[in-house]
């Protein structure tokens, strides 16, 4: 990426506007997908179990005392909600505690970073794979989703794309914890204060409208789930409207500034 | 003999006024020097003393404070890239890719540099070869030796062919044999024209493979020279080791007078060569309990410039 920078008399890159990406930073992607193909049967099955359980269990099992959800049983109305929890959990859990191993533990991102890659392209890396396994994750779980009956096959080609753009959102915001962060212990925060919250309170288990009006204000100012929750729920039960791109624009918006916040932030961590 | 202290071509490395800040710490406080092209420099000094600041800043991933640092005429924050990727880096610590294999990591590594994977392939197999590692291409790198774990990770330095190889305490943590093999490598190395620049704490190490040494305290350099010159004129050429009986320490001490030496316990090693007679001399005034005459090495000259305190 050529960007805009400022230049000092010695030539120096004083200020620059955008970060110094090239496609260097598919290599950094190409090795965590390397690292993933060892164990691709547990990575890539194993994301469908759970969603599985939560579908027979809370669909079918307390669905039994829900009669009717917004219109629909309920296993239909969780169905977009554990798609969308799966492209938030992949994605997060992928640029926190795993991105955190590879940086101190492992060193790997020093060994990088003594090549020609540099660290915004090592973090730009590690923020794209996050969202890859966001976008596998997440139409496997759809796949789960079809295979009940819940949701429409010609669908099924779009996940991917939602959950990598989702999933950029969600691994730039592990990105940022991952470059505050003392000790791996202290991922406890945001997922006790910000990924738990949104699991239980974005409209993936009970409708928003069942909340009072400052929880749900709240919840669609500072929740991305809400609006990934939004859009799948509007898109696989088939009642889509035009408020839905409102939610597409605050995660497109929020996603690149939590994707620029992590490169800044990762730079500082690392470059000393 | 060559003079090796001041380099007569374009040098590969010209550090002047460099300076490394981190607060109100000078990790660096202002070194000068130049590398010259086939030379193989020892950065020595005790643990602090700014060693592998220098080298963090040479490889573009510590920007400097002040000066200048230029690495192949480009300045390093400048041309990080460019600098990059004709240089060759073993880091301290070995940070492999555990979940791979020993030729994976290799293969991995060089896509790093834009190498094709046709010949990534040959170089990885070559320098598996030059590493003795042949046999345990296949394996994941959790499994090998100490050793061979080292040579992966020199191996790996050197998957793109680099004109200036930069090692940080290459043989920390390895038995004798395994330091030999890997002081051997870079020998060969030198020979074919790598210029290479390593830290160590070993002596022996300086010693054995090293043309000119920088010795660095306190983020400053202190001494320059090759090991042979920096023991003439440190150390002189012998070591007198005395242990005078119990009690006679401050005799010694006054008869030595203006004598350099340094006391080791109740051990003094006198620096011979600018201190004549002095053995007759101690003698006079005391009875010793032994006494015996060494070749003086690169660690009296170690000791004497950075002294004898603990630095953590």
């Amino acid at each position: 990426m050529q960007s805009a920078k400022w230049r000092n008399r010695k030539g120096q890159v004083v200020i620059r506007l955008l970060p110094d990406l090239s496609l260097r930073l598919w290599q950094v992607w190409y090795r965590n997908f390397l690292v993933f193909r060892r164990n691709f049967l547990v990575n890539f099955l194993l994301p469908m179990g759970e969603p599985l359980l939560y579908l027979v269990a809370m669909g079918y099992g307390l669905g039994v005392f829900i009669k009717q959800i917004d219109g629909v049983s309920y296993a239909r109305f969780i169905g977009p909600g554990l798609v969308s929890v799966a492209m938030m959990y992949a994605s997060f859990f992928e640029c926190t505690y795993s991105s955190f191993v590879r940086m101190i533990f492992q060193r790997t991102f020093d060994a990088i970073i003594a090549t020609p890659v540099n660290v915004e392209e090592v973090v730009a890396g590690e923020i794209f794979w996050g969202a890859t396994r966001a976008a596998l994750n997440s139409t496997m779980v759809y796949v789960v989703v079809i295979l009940f009956g819940l949701g429409p096959v010609w669908l099924l080609p779009f996940v991917p794309v939602f959950g990598f753009v989702c999933g950029v959102l969600f691994a730039s915001m592990g990105m940022i914890a991952t470059a505050v962060v003392p000790s791996i212990d202290f991922f406890n925060y945001p997922i006790f204060l910000f990924i738990t919250p949104m699991f239980l309170f974005s409209g993936t288990f009970f409708p928003l409208t069942t909340l009072p009006k400052a929880v749900q204000t709240i919840s669609y100012v500072l929740l991305p789930l809400t609006h990934i929750v939004r859009i799948n729920r509007g898109l696989i039960l088939g009642h889509p409207d035009v408020t839905l791109l409102g939610s597409l624009a605050w995660i497109l918006v929020v996603g690149a500034a939590a994707f620029f916040t992590a490169l800044a932030l990762m730079k500082r961590r690392l470059i000393k | 003999m060559p003079d090796v202290t001041k380099p007569t071509e374009t040098p590969l490395v010209v550090a002047e006024g460099l300076v490394k800040r981190f607060g109100e710490l000078a990790a660096v406080d202002g070194i000068s020097f130049e590398i010259a092209p086939r030379e193989v420099v020892g950065f020595l000094g005790p643990n602090g003393a700014g060693k592998t600041t220098t080298i963090r800043m040479l490889s573009c991933n510590s920007p400097r404070t002040s000066g200048r640092l230029e690495v192949f005429g480009l300045d390093v924050a400048l041309h990080p890239r460019e600098i990059k990727a004709q240089l060759g880096v073993v880091p301290q610590d070995n940070n492999y890719d555990p979940d791979l294999s020993v030729i994976e990591n290799l293969l991995l590594y060089a896509r790093y540099f834009g190498i094709s994977a046709r010949i990534a392939r040959q170089r990885a197999t070559e320098l598996l070869e030059f590493v003795h590692l042949t046999d345990k291409s296949g394996e994941k790198v959790d499994e090998l030796s100490g050793g061979m774990k080292r040579r992966l990770i020199l191996a790996r330095g050197l998957i793109n062919t680099p004109r200036l190889l930069v090692l940080d305490e290459p043989t920390t943590g390895l038995d004798p044999q395994a330091r030999r093999l890997i002081w051997e490598r870079l020998r060969e190395l030198r020979q074919r024209g790598v210029t290479i620049i390593i830290t160590t704490h070993y002596m022996d190490e300086a010693e054995q493979i090293c043309d000119r040494l920088l010795i660095m305290d306190s983020g400053k350099v202190i001494a320059t020279g090759s090991p042979q010159s920096l023991i003439g004129e440190y150390a002189g050429n012998e070591v007198l080791e005395v242990v005078p009986e119990d009690g006679a320490a401050t005799t010694v001490e006054s008869a030595l007078g203006e004598c350099r030496f340094q006391k080791l316990g109740d051990k003094f090693e006198i620096f011979a060569s600018d201190c004549p007679g002095a053995l007759e001399r101690i003698r006079n005034h005391v009875r010793l309990t032994s006494y015996s005459v060494r070749r003086a090495t690169l660690e009296d000259v170690f000791i004497r410039l950075t002294g004898r305190e603990l630095r953590d």
